[in-house]
């Protein structure tokens, strides 16, 4: 602790920007830049090991060739050619990646349109209705809590609602809706579309309501003031002044859709393809290569989709 | 409030209270299920209460060893906690001023958050089947590997936790005012006791909030850990495998365990945060009253 206490002590004058102080330079100072380094750089150390780094070893090795048990560290395009196998020979029909990532783009598509719905209305809510701050403090804090808690338990949770003998079903059965359980309520597309918005509404629900909560209300007054419906203030000023947080929940929502294997993998009884399964099955089979290449495709993808929404906002700017 | 509210705050009153009730509600249910009695199945209606299934977990004669499964998992739960709010800070306190490479770290931060973590996980694993091929190849042929929980295991996780510490510490640094530890120095503080004594106890309920996140998000960390934990498995693990192959409701017991623990640790996390602004809202003096 005392050496800490030193350095820091002798680092002292350096802290007081512009102070203007002038006691004389010890010859040992740290200076500020330095401080700063010792602060931060533990955490990019770990970016740098953790993440940086392998994401440079997922790239090498999807150029690397494989045989069935082993890595081999020789240029190759095979990662990749096996990936896209038979997708110009099958033309106009699509390859089973072609098939794979329109699969993933259509529940990417509708679990965005659905956080985003609610999200935005449980933000809406939270941001104008709830006057309080206590209540608005206490009512976000509700929707946080399952967000601390296990994913896979809050999809394994579904089981008994939406089984052959679930709750809906057997409730459905008994009013004489229908006369047979419905099958595809479980382990099928509805039921992984409905645990993903289940999981990541949350995500939406959080920059949106940060950005809500920053509009000057006065703005909102003014637009009744000059006439407008409620309809016109949403439209006209509600949201062009929310679309900052409504494109980073987007961002947030589209990645983890595009990257989920477990979701799709839980709640869709291992039946429906994915990007990110791609990837899992590809390692489970120890084809590491062509793991790594279903990544880089992956990553590209993600990449363009982010780059394409960031044009709107600058991310930077909202934190 | 006396105004009366308009017409669409109690349709969206519904609209939230439907959200939370689908939030909470398939939740509840499984804790319900988990106190099935002994012959019970997978769903309703309940069969008896009992606590068969959750004693079962416990005897260590059901579906997993949970005792050591248990263990690792609160241990790494643990250790990436205090990584990463000694981490968050250090680096949320360096944000304060410019510093080159601040950018670096910022992208790097969110590219971590977005990345798909299916990416993160699978380069940590080639990262480290890597190093021991050199290893085995350079030093040591009987090398098995270098890859287990506080290694890969470790940096997995906190390649998930450190970007939500330090956005924590940018809304907390967001609304801090810099002119209480102005006076501080003015008063004679050094930079250590200046954070020690008016930073730190100011920010301290956010920091127990980096905290909470730090180990709940270990804690229930499954994509991540699915390729970069080595040979053991971590509590979320064991109970994912299950879920294609249980037929009984051990699987609602196990996740009713795992659920009690990360509800103990929010509710001690959100009791001292509540306890912490109480005493400051009591105690503190009255400078910070003309910034509130």
């Amino acid at each position: 602790m005392d050496t800490s206490e030193d350095i820091l002590q002798q680092a002292s004058p350096g802290l007081i920007p512009g102070s203007g102080t002038a006691r004389a330079a010890k010859p040992t100072r740290l200076s500020p830049s330095f401080i700063s380094w010792l602060q931060a750089g533990p955490m990019m150390l770990v970016f740098l090991a953790f993440f940086l780094i392998p994401l440079v070893f997922v790239v090498i090795v999807s150029f690397w060739d494989y045989n069935e048990y082993q890595l081999l560290p020789a240029f190759s395009g095979r990662g990749y050619t096996d990936t896209f196998e038979g997708c110009i020979a099958q033309l106009p029909e699509l390859c089973t990646i072609g098939k794979t990532y329109l699969m993933t783009l259509k529940l990417c598509f509708m679990v965005w349109a659905i956080t985003l719905f609610i999200g935005f209305w449980v933000a809406y809510f939270l941001a104008f209705h709830v006057k309080s701050k206590t209540w608005q403090m206490g009512l976000s804090l509700l929707c946080t809590i399952p967000f601390w808690t296990s994913n896979v338990i809050r999809m394994i949770a579904w089981i008994p609602l939406l089984g052959r003998n679930g709750l809906v079903n057997s409730g459905l059965v008994k009013t004489g809706l229908i006369n047979h359980p419905l099958e595809w309520l479980l382990f099928s597309e509805f039921s992984v579309v409905l645990a993903l918005v289940h999981l990541f509404t949350f995500f939406m629900v959080v920059p949106i309501f940060n950005s809500m909560v920053r509009i000057d209300k006065s703005l909102i007054e003014a637009a009744y003031d000059a006439g407008a419906t409620g309809f016109q203030t949403l439209v006209n000023v509600v949201i062009p002044l929310a679309k900052p947080g409504i494109v980073i929940g987007s961002i947030f929502v589209i990645t983890i859709v595009m990257g989920d294997f477990i979701t799709i993998g839980v709640m869709g009884g291992q039946q429906i393809a994915a990007a990110g399964k791609i990837i899992e099955t590809r390692v489970n089979a120890l084809q590491f290569p062509a793991a790594a290449a279903n990544a880089v495709i992956l990553l590209a993808i993600t990449f363009l989709i982010i780059t394409m929404m960031s044009r709107i906002v600058d991310i930077k700017k909202e934190l | 409030m006396k105004e009366g509210r308009p017409r669409s705050f109690y349709v969206l009153a519904i609209f939230f209270a439907a959200y939370v009730l689908f939030l909470y509600g398939p939740m509840i249910a499984i804790y319900v299920l988990s106190f099935q009695g002994p012959q019970g199945g997978l769903t309703f209606p309940m069969n008896g209460v009992s606590t068969f299934w959750i004693a079962k977990l416990f005897q260590g004669t059901g579906i997993v060893d949970l005792g050591a499964a248990f263990r690792r998992s609160l241990l790494l739960g643990v250790i990436v906690m205090i990584v990463t709010v000694v981490l968050s800070v250090a680096a949320g306190m360096a944000f304060r001023r410019k510093f080159r490479a601040q950018s670096i770290l910022f992208y790097s931060a969110i590219a971590s958050l977005i990345v798909p973590s299916i990416i993160t996980s699978l380069g940590i694993s080639l990262e480290f089947r890597i190093i021991d091929d050199l290893i085995k190849a350079h030093w040591n042929e009987n090398f098995e590997t270098s890859m287990g929980l506080l290694t890969s295991g470790l940096g997995a996780h906190l390649t998930w936790t450190l970007p939500f510490g330090l956005l924590i510490m940018f809304a907390i640094f967001n609304r801090f005012d810099p002119r209480l530890e102005e006076a501080a120095r003015d008063l004679g503080a050094t930079p250590w006791q200046t954070f020690r004594h008016v930073v730190l106890p100011i920010i301290l309920p956010s920091v127990i909030g980096i905290g909470l996140f730090g180990f709940t998000l270990s804690w229930d960390e499954l994509a991540r850990s699915s390729q970069a934990i080595g040979a053991v498995n971590t509590l979320p693990l064991d109970l994912q495998g299950l879920t294609t192959t249980v037929t009984n409701p051990d699987i609602y017991a196990l996740g009713t365990v795992i659920s009690a623990v990360s509800f103990t640790v929010i509710t001690l996390a959100l009791g001292t945060i509540h306890v912490l602004n109480r005493r400051q809202a009591a105690k503190g003096s009255d400078a910070g009253k003309g910034l509130v």
